[in-house]
Order: C-alpha cells, then sequence, then structure tokens
C-alpha cells in the first residue's frame, strides 16, 4: 500500500496521480524482487543439493532425444504390418499384463472404497460417536495416505510374498486413506434438516447413516470412487517395479536391458489402456450424476 | 371414513414411483449389483488371491510389525537427513522446471492467444502421452539416460508435471477476462502486450497456486524416486527394506511423514497467501 500522500492543496491533481502511480509502482518491483531473490536463493540451494549443472542439462537433452528415437520401431509404408507386428511381437502378452494391471486397480478400489466407506463416518465431525473414535479414524486414514502406496507395496512382497496380492494391498490401503478422508468431508457438508427428520422418527444411530446420510451422499462418493480408480491404473502400473504385479515388472526389465522397441510398444499399449479407463470411468461418471440430476 | 390402508393404496396410484419402486429399476439395479460382486469375485481369482495367502502373510507383517519398535537409525541419522533435504531439492527444482516450461506452454496451447487447431491439438496430445507414463517410470527411463542419482527424478518429476501443469495453465489463460485484452488493444497494444498486460495479472495467481500445489504432491512422489535409483530418501529406504532391517524402515517412514505434514502446511499457507483460498482452482483431489 502507499504511504499517505500530503499534496499541498494547491498542488496539480496531474502530480498527485503521478506521485501515487509512482508509489505503487515501486512497492509492486520492490516486492517482484523480493518474491524473485528467494526464488533465486532456494533454487541455488537445492540445486547444490540436488547435483545439478548446466553441464548435466547440456549433456542430458539430447541424450534424451537420442533414447526416445532409438525406441521408435522403423516402419516402412511397405511393409507397414509386418513392421508393426514386428514391434508388437509380444502384444498378447502384454496385453494381458496390462489386463491384470486394471484388475489390480479394480479389486483395491473396491476394497479401498469399501473400508474407506465405513471409516468416514466416524472420521465426520457431525457424525462421530465421540471425540476418541473421530482422532482415531482421523489419525489413523492420514497414516494410510502418507504412506506411500510403494512403500506398503515393499512391505506386503515381503509379506505375501511376489505377486498381485502385496499391490492390491498397497493400494488399497492407500485408497482407502484418501477416500475415508475425502468421504468424511462429503458427509460433514450434508443437510442436518434430514438427519432430524429421521431422528425425530426413532431411527437409531446405523438407521441414521443408512437412511439420513447415505442417500445424499452416495453420487459423490460413487464420482470420488470412480477418479480414484482412474489414478489407481496409473499406480497399478508401476507397483510391479517392486515385485508386486501387473505390467511394471516387464516394463522395468525392458527400460533395465535397454530393448528400446519394446519399451516404446509397452508404454504405448499402456497409455492406450489409461486413456480407454479414463474414457469409460468419465462415461459413467457423467451417467450418475445425469441420473442423479433428474431425479 | 377410510383406512390407512385405503389411503396407501390412493397414494400409491396417484404416484406410483413414490411408495415402491419401479419393478423394472429395483431389479436392474440389483442385477448391477450381483454382475459387479461376480466380476470382483473373479477378478481376485484370476489375481491369484486368496484368503488363506492373506492369512499366512499376515503372520509375517506382524513379524515386520514387533521388529519396527522402537524405530532405530545406527549412526545413520545424518545421512538420513541429507537424503531428506535431497528429496525436497528434487520436488522443489521438478516443480520449479515444470513451471517454467508451462507458462509458455500454456499460452501457446490456449485457443484465445494461438487460435490454430493443429498446435492446439498437436499439443495437446504430447502432452496426453506425458501425462499418461507415470513418474516412476520416467524417473526409470531418466536413469538409463543421464545415470543414477537425483538429476533423474528431478528431469522426471518435471516432465510429468508439465504434463498436467500445461494443461491447467492453458485452460486458465482460456478462463482468462477479454475485457481487460480489449481494452490492451483499443489503446493500441500488440499481442504480446495483451498477454503481458491483460492475461498476465490474471493468470499469474491461478500458475502460482497451482504449482505450489504440485511442489505438496511431488514432495510425496519425489520420497519413492530413489527406488528406482533417482534419488533421495527413497534410496535408503528401498534398502532398508531389502536387508530387512525394520527398525531402520520404521526410522525412515518417521522422519518421511512430518517432513511431508510440513510441506503440506507450507504449501497451503502460501497458497491462501497467493490468492486468498485453500484450494488450487482446476485441480482434482
Amino acid at each position: 500500500m502507499t504511504g499517505p500522500v500530503t499534496p499541498k492543496p494547491s498542488a496539480d491533481i496531474v502530480t498527485i496521480v503521478e506521485a501515487q502511480r509512482r508509489d505503487l509502482q515501486r512497492d509492486k518491483r520492490r516486492q517482484t524482487l523480493l518474491f524473485l531473490g528467494v526464488l533465486v536463493v532456494l533454487v541455488a540451494v537445492s540445486g547444490h543439493l540436488g547435483e545439478v549443472s548446466w553441464q548435466k542439462f547440456v549433456n542430458g537433452i539430447p541424450r534424451f532425444g537420442s533414447y526416445i528415437s532409438r525406441t521408435l520401431p522403423p516402419v516402412s509404408p511397405e511393409t507397414l504390418w509386418a513392421d508393426l507386428g514386428r514391434w508388437m511381437w509380444a502384444g498378447g502378452r502384454w496385453v494381458g499384463l496390462l489386463f491384470d494391471t486394471v484388475l489390480i486397480a479394480f479389486v483395491a478400489t473396491t476394497l479401498g472404497v469399501v473400508a474407506g466407506f465405513f471409516l468416514s463416518f466416524p472420521a465426520a465431525r457431525n457424525l462421530a460417536g465421540g471425540v476418541v473414535h473421530y482422532q482415531l479414524a482421523r489419525r489413523f486414514l492420514e497414516l494410510m495416505r502418507t504412506v506411500p502406496e510403494l512403500v506398503f507395496a515393499m512391505l506386503f512382497v515381503f509379506a505375501f510374498g511376489l505377486g498381485a496380492l502385496a499391490g492390491v494391498l498397497a493400494i488399497a490401503l492407500h485408497t482407502m486413506g484418501v477416500l475415508g478422508k475425502l468421504f468424511s468431508e462429503i458427509n460433514e457438508t450434508i443437510s442436518d434438516k434430514s438427519l432430524e427428520g429421521v431422528v425425530a422418527a426413532g431411527a437409531s444411530r446405523d438407521q441414521v447413516i443408512r437412511l439420513g446420510v447415505v442417500p445424499q451422499v452416495l453420487p459423490a462418493f460413487i464420482s470420488y470412487t470412480l477418479l480414484r480408480f482412474e489414478i489407481n491404473v496409473r499406480s497399478a502400473s508401476v507397483i510391479g517395479f517392486v515385485g508386486a504385479g501387473g505390467i511394471g515388472q516387464e516394463l522395468m526389465f525392458v527400460i533395465n536391458q535397454f530393448i528400446y522397441r519394446d519399451i516404446s510398444a509397452i508404454l504405448l499399449l499402456l497409455i492406450i489402456t489409461v486413456a480407454l479407463v479414463d474414457i469409460v470411468s468419465e462415461k459413467i461418471r457423467h451417467r450418475i450424476l445425469d441420473g442423479e440430476q433428474r431425479r | 371414513m377410510t383406512t390407512a390402508a385405503d389411503r396407501i393404496a390412493r397414494v400409491s396410484r396417484t404416484y406410483p414411483a413414490l411408495l415402491y419402486p419401479d419393478p423394472r429399476k429395483l431389479w436392474g439395479r440389483r442385477a448391477a449389483w450381483v454382475a459387479f460382486v461376480l466380476a470382483f469375485l473373479w477378478a481376485s481369482y484370476h489375481l491369484g488371491l486368496s484368503p488363506m495367502r492373506f492369512w499366512t502373510g499376515f503372520t509375517d507383517l506382524w513379524i515386520i510389525a514387533r521388529q519396527m519398535v522402537p524405530p532405530t537409525h545406527n549412526g545413520f541419522w545424518l545421512d538420513y537427513l541429507a537424503a531428506l533435504l535431497e528429496t525436497l531439492a528434487i520436488a522443489f527444482l521438478g516443480t520449479i522446471l515444470a513451471s517454467l516450461i508451462s507458462i509458455p506452454l500454456g499460452f501457446l496451447g490456449a485457443r484465445n492467444v494461438v487460435p490454430s487447431f493443429a498446435i492446439h491439438f498437436g499439443l495437446r496430445r504430447v502432452l496426453d502421452v506425458v501425462r499418461g507414463v507415470d513418474t516412476l517410470i520416467w524417473a526409470l527411463i531418466f536413469v538409463s539416460v543421464v545415470g543414477l542419482g537425483p538429476f533423474a527424478g528431478i528431469l522426471a518429476i518435471a516432465l510429468n508435471d508439465t504434463g498436467v501443469l500445461a494443461k491447467i495453465y492453458a485452460e486458465a489463460v482460456e478462463n482468462a477476462d477479454r475485457k481487460a485484452g480489449e481494452g490492451v488493444r483499443s489503446a493500441g497494444g500488440s499481442g504480446a502486450d495483451v498477454a503481458r498486460l491483460a492475461i498476465w495479472p490474471q493468470v499469474f495467481p491461478v500458475f502460482l497456486s497451482n504449482s505450489l500445489y504440485f511442489f505438496e504432491a511431488n514432495t510425496r512422489s519425489a520420497t519413492i524416486l530413489g527406488v528406482v535409483g533417482a534419488g533421495g530418501i527413497g534410496f535408503f529406504l528401498a534398502d532398508r527394506i531389502r536387508v530387512n532391517a525394520w527398525s531402520d524402515v520404521a526410522f525412515i517412514i518417521l522422519l518421511i511423514l512430518p517432513t511431508v505434514a510440513a510441506i503440506d502446511y507450507l504449501s497451503r499457507w502460501l497458497r491462501k497467501k497467493a490468492i486468498g483460498r485453500h484450494d488450487a482452482p482446476g485441480a482434482r483431489m
């Protein structure tokens, strides 16, 4: 803000305005410089910590370009189908692994949603049975949300062995943490009127939730669940890096062994899978939301 | 005098769907539920999940949990702290880099600034591809391009975030108020003047708030980049899990949790200061 400008009453109006403008500009410039200064210091410090140098950029960026170009298959118009066939030489197996990946996301989302659903009521301020329940549910969901899925997956691979079970449980726990919190926030926004109606009719606590809360929040819950499913498909594609099932293990193998053509082939199939899941999930979401509005 | 039963019958004749749900809808819904449960069971069977394996693994999990208490660092706490700082540096530089790349791409991808369908469509598809591949996959690729270390992690985060941020930035530019641009143009401004004087002041708070939001998310993803050798605390975490040093694992997790919480808090506070509200517009979940 500008300081008090006290011109002489005889001063020209243009002078006053110009003086004010100068003050404003100076303040603005000082703010911008401060912002940039802090930013530059932070970048320098983290650059030092992250072992970054110009040399690395100059060397690294062209190498990334040549890496990408090496992954692209040689395709000529005359032998198009044969080329594509050779590129996707293990296409059937890869599609199978991607299908497993989507199934892992599906099973994990379902388990996570069910657990998150039941925990969202004690974790909602207006529905919790008491302070102890509320704090316990909140803290538990927070812990499950903050520990990365991959860490859970590594722990579970040790406990349950290599395979999809570890991945499903890891993603399910994380999903429970995220959705439990989101659901509880939705629960906190519902109108008290309908609750009072159900309570006045003599409902027990379970009945209040079943008849007063769930019908109001269900469309939002389903919408968030589908969004989470889309995210989980992406997570399921990398948990194989630690041996927890899905396409990840195969992908890690071909990247580490520099089998360039296979990298691009698997990534292409993965991108198509993710896009398909997104489209289907969005369709369902719109249908549910539209149906809700018609009622 | 009408009985209660008569009145109920009359009401249900007048409003058929009020008392008894439409049988077709009811059975449709039940069929959908049955199909869902069957699909869930089949998927579990196909993936080889079984309650038996779950219970046997559960006892192992219990052993891990018991060995995690008490958490210990075995004299490595300084290395852990340095790795944690490296994690924050990776997240910060990745976000800065992504934001810097996304600013020109955001303007380029906005229909009201560059009215070319080809550029618009092409850029969006490229961003879709970049976004469709998880950060950890990019990290693995960059490790084989630039070698092990935090630089690979920075590039991975920068690339993946560019895919999302450039799209959000472009949408922010498209949603900017046109009137300000008309004002600049009628005062004799060029296209660059419109971008700098009319659009930039409107979109900068949105850019800043989204970038802060991404810094928050990136801190979480940077904690695991070390699993594939792309720097940060994840290296120690994966290593200690590999050698089953569970009490060290617990110590590292207990270091990560408050750090992530502190960054969340800081970012939320800065976001609130930057635009005066909590959530990042345009960002889902």
